[in-house]
């Protein structure tokens, strides 16, 4: 009976160890680099930051935190940020709910999906609202329609503009028939504010759907896109389940939505502050004419 | 799994449809065609008629009952032209101070590439803001389904009131299931998650009554008979109130849900 490996070479034990994962690949710690997976470039990310979170290669917008957002388009520490206080809580019993909250909480650093307040952009006084995608993907919950439809009713008493950036998978599931409910809560808030002559710019942001889309996100005077952001009523995979085919590219962009008429514009990141500046600059009563 | 037997029974063959009521409570009906935009939506049937000696409008989603019906009315799921439709017939209604009986059976909205390119979700949130200030007495009826967005489109409205075995959900209990557990399979743990029954829904505060159902088939007919005097009683001390008290009334009827005083 032959030994077994006798013909095997013996083991080297530096030869193995050049083999090895650990130095086969450089180590890049995630918070030095990121990676754009549209261009498949690795950047700094001092570099992406210093750029608005675009990419600087191929102008990709990656996501950027609600607080981050605030930063960059209101003028500095002019915001005051409003209903901190309220945070969901399980209204219908929903399994695991809890430890979503708790786990989002502990992801995005917030207290919701939606941060409202108010501040200025280039000196002109406004009620701003930002979603965040790190907290259960900017999903529209009862705390979420509560903080929009407040600060739609504090805006309309104060005759004050509001400024939405949208984000969302949608109405938060696990809140049931009550996420639902805020679609036409947040309606009635925003109708009343536009009835009584106040200006609303939605800027849709990747990626912006369901119910969030299907109320306050298409209901602006003016409506703005980020480049590429998706935004539709239905997520793509479910308009795929459901008609059976591939959808087709570019489909539900913001490129898309233009050519189709639903957008007024896309506004790169970079261009933004100035384009609202001037936005609200146009319905300034202030304005000299 | 109580929730799922409703489910059931709410999607079940040979359910009655909006066409149905239409031909049970409403009096010389007139159907009326069109969005005057893009086309006419079958799946959404709108018309006048009266109800009692009361003319009103209704606005109702069809599945239909045959196949070939069912086909027709894209078995109950509207494309934007048919949201679009409704709001025309309803400001109409406004006009002419008729009050607004909706009837609501659907899946939800349809999810395709037309329907998002015309624009599925504008058209929902437009008759979410037209309907809040609408100023004609509105009511919604859930008579099946009530699917998501598709649903709340028609039911921005002075009063919701459901059957006895109509459901009304953010997701169905399918997709809750999938996204949930990975599992469609598991819909009737999750539809007992999500809380859709009728009365569920009015021990939640988001309906204001619930119609007992008989049995189907003739005894059904008493669901008509019941029905056709609470509307009109509904309807009469609507068309009484000032419009203030009645938007101020609907608006509030929705601010209070999940409200800060509820915590």
């Amino acid at each position: 009976m032959l030994r077994k490996g006798l013909f095997r070479k013996p083991k080297n034990e530096l030869e193995h160890r050049g083999m090895d994962q650990a130095f086969a690949q450089p180590f890049i710690p995630d918070d030095v680099c990121i990676f754009c997976s549209s261009c498949k470039n690795t950047l700094f990310v001092t570099e992406v930051k210093d750029n608005n979170y675009v990419c600087p290669v191929c102008s990709t917008h990656f996501k950027v935190s609600a607080r981050e957002r605030i930063h960059m388009i209101l003028d500095d520490g002019s915001f005051d940020e409003f209903y901190t206080d309220l945070t969901s809580f399980n209204r219908i019993d929903f399994p695991g709910y809890e430890e979503k909250l708790e786990n989002a909480k502990e992801e995005s650093g917030e207290t919701e999906s939606v941060i409202c307040g108010k501040g200025t952009i280039g000196g002109f006084e406004t009620t701003i609202f930002v979603m965040d995608s790190k907290f259960m993907m900017g999903s529209m919950g009862t705390v979420v329609g509560e903080k929009i439809t407040r600060l739609f009713e504090y805006a309309t008493k104060e005759k004050l503009p509001v400024i939405g950036y949208t984000l969302s998978g949608g109405a938060r599931m696990q809140e049931g028939i009550l996420s639902l409910m805020q679609m036409a809560k947040t309606s009635g808030a925003v109708k009343r504010h536009s009835d009584a002559g106040n200006l609303y710019v939605t800027v849709l942001t990747d990626p912006t759907t369901g119910g969030v889309t299907a109320s306050f996100a298409m209901e602006g005077d003016i409506i703005l896109a980020e480049p590429k952001a998706l935004i539709g009523f239905a997520g793509p995979r479910v308009i795929e389940q459901t008609i059976r085919q591939k959808l087709p590219q570019g489909f539900q962009r913001s490129e898309f939505l233009l050519e189709k008429g639903f957008v007024d514009a896309i506004v790169e990141r970079k261009d933004q502050k100035i384009y609202l500046k001037n936005i609200l600059a146009l319905h300034s009563k202030e304005v000299l004419l | 799994m109580e929730a799922y037997k409703r489910v059931m029974a709410a999607r079940a063959k040979g359910r009655a449809t909006t066409q149905d009521y239409i031909d049970n409570l409403i009096s010389d009906f007139m159907e009326f065609h069109g969005d005057r935009r893009y086309a006419d939506d079958a799946a959404i049937i709108g018309g006048i008629g009266k109800l009692k000696n009361m003319p009103i409008t209704v606005i109702g989603i069809e599945k239909g009952h045959t196949t070939k019906e069912k086909v027709k009315r894209n078995f109950g799921s509207a494309h934007p032209e048919g949201y679009r439709k409704a709001l025309r017939l309803m400001k109409q209604a406004e006009k002419f101070n008729r009050p607004i009986l909706c009837l609501i059976d659907t899946a939800g909205a349809y999810c395709g590439i037309e329907a998002e390119e015309r624009g599925q979700g504008l058209a929902i949130a437009e008759n979410l803001m037209e309907m809040m200030t609408l100023k004609t007495p509105i009511l919604s009826l859930f008579i099946g389904e009530g699917g998501s967005g598709g649903a709340i489109g028609l039911a921005v409205a002075d009063q919701v009131w459901m059957l006895e075995n109509a459901v009304y959900s953010v997701i169905s209990p399918e997709g809750c299931a999938s996204i949930l557990w990975k599992d469609a399979s598991k819909m009737k743990e999750a539809a007992q998650c999500l809380k859709l029954t009728a009365k569920e829904l009015y021990e939640l505060g988001v309906v204001e009554k619930v119609i007992k159902e008989k049995e189907q088939g003739k005894e059904f007919k008493k669901v008509y008979y019941l029905l056709e005097d609470l509307l009109f009683d509904a309807f009469e001390k609507a068309l009484k109130l000032p419009k203030e008290e009645l938007l101020e009334s609907r608006y509030q009827r929705f601010r209070k849900i999940g409200a800060q005083d509820e915590q």
